[in-house]
């Protein structure tokens, strides 16, 4: 493999490379597919849609991998999103807050349900599926409580931008996970944050032997889980202007953990790839709406998911690749 | 002893709420409210003892959700488009499920693969499969489907034959030692010379039974298929295997205490029926707080049993 491309690659290149492999069949099996045109100086197209449909998963995916990092696991992202879309159009409707305010208050909450679902994994020892089970089955339920069980739709421009809006030409939401990569690989690759992440997830009894404060770490990915999950709830409430505690996020954690994985992530820890969790996402999104345009019904692209992810993980197996003359990988 | 107190405390807890919304609401300790208790949630119990199973082997199954609804269309078509007689449509779903379910086991413990992701892509699977079959509910019009939907002690039976057969595999059979073996730890098992592999691939098995008799359990509760029934139904199972004691980390636990959960899931969604003026969502709440409350207890009980071995 590493013979093959004269490139310096990392796992990540899997999920590149079935991405270019879907949008090459696309290329030739699907007319205007790369067509973008410009509209009221803004940018349209099936490209630009996948693009502005994946950015949730992607932003929540970012802070998925720095969890499967640890060797843990976050459910409740979906919850979490439901909450934060709740408050979000609470304070549009009933308080009339401002953008900012908005921002603060729900990226803070985020925060706070990311760092309760930290203290449950760090300090109180517990399983990270148990833990974030228990935010995963409740936090819809309190969001449900928010809303009063009701579709709270709401008028509100600044907010509306956050998922609507154009900058420079393109979908904000774009931007909005562009910056959220290049702040997580700032936090993690220029601080010595990535470096702990990893060993956690490698070796926590030898990290915690050279002295590192897994409690911290581990507080600290699930905040960050929480916070980027905050901004995807924002981002799809904004979306749709409306708070729909039943629906905002529903198995979108599932295709985060998906992503990242395909993405190269190992779901036992260590090594991680945070490019290869947004390659992993647009694969997902694509192979979606690839089904969508190809007209298949969709009812196919849970199949077709069911069959990505066996791939996926049987790709990943070393007893796999030995067994069917794939070679161990010598890392 | 100690190894009963969290099924003990299952239990109290039970018996608590039990009592608590008995002198609340009028006319809820009665044989009636218990035996709807037992119907309500038996298809919710038989795929918690399949759950059961796979997490006292150290593993998760999140596919039981999507295998109910998988199962439950598959029989609404069998016996209403093609009119295959209800027990040979119920037999080709029983064993089509639990050959998923071992197919699943078989791909774990071959490629030593994570439960969490390849059940994720079973739930994927069954689901996507069920949608294919058909997208909308059918529908059972059949004389026989009538007339064991009729008999209220059908479902509950089912419940406890399935709860006494797994009681009896994990406690009398060296299968179900063995599961508590490789949850303690596989690595010892193996070195004991217990079949790590095939007992893994049985686990499953066993689960893919249990959910896709659970979705046949459905079929008879709601006379009609449904594509999208069990959803998140995973979450409720493995709920109510942790509120009964059975630790995620594998290896401790109980199938009794899996009934209790099951039945303390189901009191608390009965209650909220009969308080009426409450929303349904404090259920799923309440639920979330019961789980955290065992997990603390659970830890609490593990950290004396660990500075007791200790001093």
């Amino acid at each position: 493999m590493n013979r093959l491309l004269p490139i310096k690659s990392g796992p990540w290149i899997w999920a590149l490379l079935s991405l270019v492999l879907i949008l090459l069949f696309n290329l030739v099996f699907t007319h205007g597919f790369f067509s973008v045109e410009v509209r009221d100086g803004n940018l349209y197209g099936s490209v630009i849609d996948i693009l502005n449909r994946a950015a949730p998963v992607m932003l929540v995916a970012l802070g998925m991998t720095l969890i499967i990092a640890t060797g843990g696991v976050d459910l409740s992202v979906g919850a979490i999103m439901a909450i934060i879309g709740s408050i979000a159009a609470l304070l549009v409707t009933k308080q009339h807050a401002s953008l900012p305010i908005i921002l603060v208050i729900c990226l803070a909450s985020a925060t706070v349900l990311g760092l309760w679902n930290g203290t449950l994994v760090s300090i109180f020892k517990v399983q990270p599926i148990v833990a974030t089970l228990i935010l995963m089955v409740s936090g819809r339920g309190i969001a449900q409580l928010l809303t009063d069980g009701q579709i709270i739709q709401f008028k509100d421009p600044s907010l509306s931008f956050v998922g609507n809006g154009f900058l420079f030409k393109i979908p904000f939401s774009i931007t909005l996970v562009l910056l959220m990569l290049v702040a997580t690989t700032l936090i993690t690759r220029k601080t010595a944050m990535g470096l702990f992440i990893e060993s956690v997830g490698d070796n926590p009894t030898a990290s915690r032997y050279s002295g590192i404060d897994i409690r911290t770490v581990q507080l600290f990915v699930y905040a960050f889980c929480g916070f980027c999950s905050g901004i995807a709830g924002l981002v799809a409430t904004a979306n749709t202007s409306a708070a729909d505690a039943n629906n905002v996020g529903m198995n979108l954690e599932l295709d985060a953990i998906l992503a990242v994985v395909i993405g190269g992530t190992k779901l036992t820890g260590g090594r991680f790839q945070l490019i290869g969790s947004l390659f992993g996402a647009l694969v997902i999104q694509s192979l979606t709406t690839t089904i969508l345009t190809k007209g298949l019904a969709i009812e196919y692209t849970l199949v077709v998911k069911a069959l990505t992810v066996l791939a996926v993980c049987l790709l990943q197996s070393p007893q796999f690749r030995s067994r069917f003359g794939f070679g161990r990988r010598t890392a | 002893m100690k190894k009963n107190i969290s099924l003990l405390t299952t239990i109290l807890v039970f018996l608590l709420m039990l009592a608590g919304a008995s002198l609340k609401y009028k006319g809820f300790f009665s044989v009636d409210v218990f035996i709807n208790l037992l119907r309500d949630n038996a298809f919710l119990g038989v795929a918690a003892v399949g759950m059961t199973f796979v997490i006292l082997s150290g593993g998760i199954d999140l596919s039981v959700g999507g295998m109910i609804g998988f199962t439950s269309i598959l029989v609404g078509v069998l016996i209403s488009k093609h009119h295959l007689h209800p027990l040979i449509a119920i037999s080709i779903a029983l064993v089509i499920g639990t050959m998923i379910g071992s197919g699943m086991g078989w791909i774990i413990s071959t490629f030593e693969l994570p439960p969490f992701l390849v059940t994720l892509a079973g739930m994927f699977l069954t689901r996507g499969l069920a949608v294919v079959i058909s997208a909308d509910t059918i529908m059972i019009d059949n004389p026989m489907y009538e007339k064991v939907s009729g008999v209220k002690m059908a479902l509950p039976g089912i419940f406890i034959a399935t709860l006494l057969v797994g009681l009896f595999v994990a406690h009398m059979r060296p299968f179900g030692r063995a599961v508590y073996a490789i949850g303690g730890s596989e690595d010892s098992a193996a070195l004991m010379g217990l079949p790590v592999g095939k007992t893994k691939v049985m686990v499953y098995a066993i689960s893919g039974f249990c959910a896709s008799l659970a979705g046949v359990l459905l079929t008879l509760y709601m006379s009609s298929g449904d594509p999208n029934a069990g959803k998140m139904l995973e979450l409720d199972a493995i709920a109510s295997v942790v509120i009964g004691g059975t630790l995620l980390s594998g290896g401790v636990g109980n199938l009794l205490g899996t009934l209790f959960g099951v039945l303390i899931l189901g009191l608390i969604q009965t209650a909220i029926t009969f308080q009426g003026d409450i929303n349904s969502w404090w259920g799923k709440i309440i639920t979330g707080l019961l789980v955290f409350g065992f997990i603390l207890l659970q830890k609490l009980l593990q950290s004396r049993r660990s500075s007791v071995r200790t001093a």
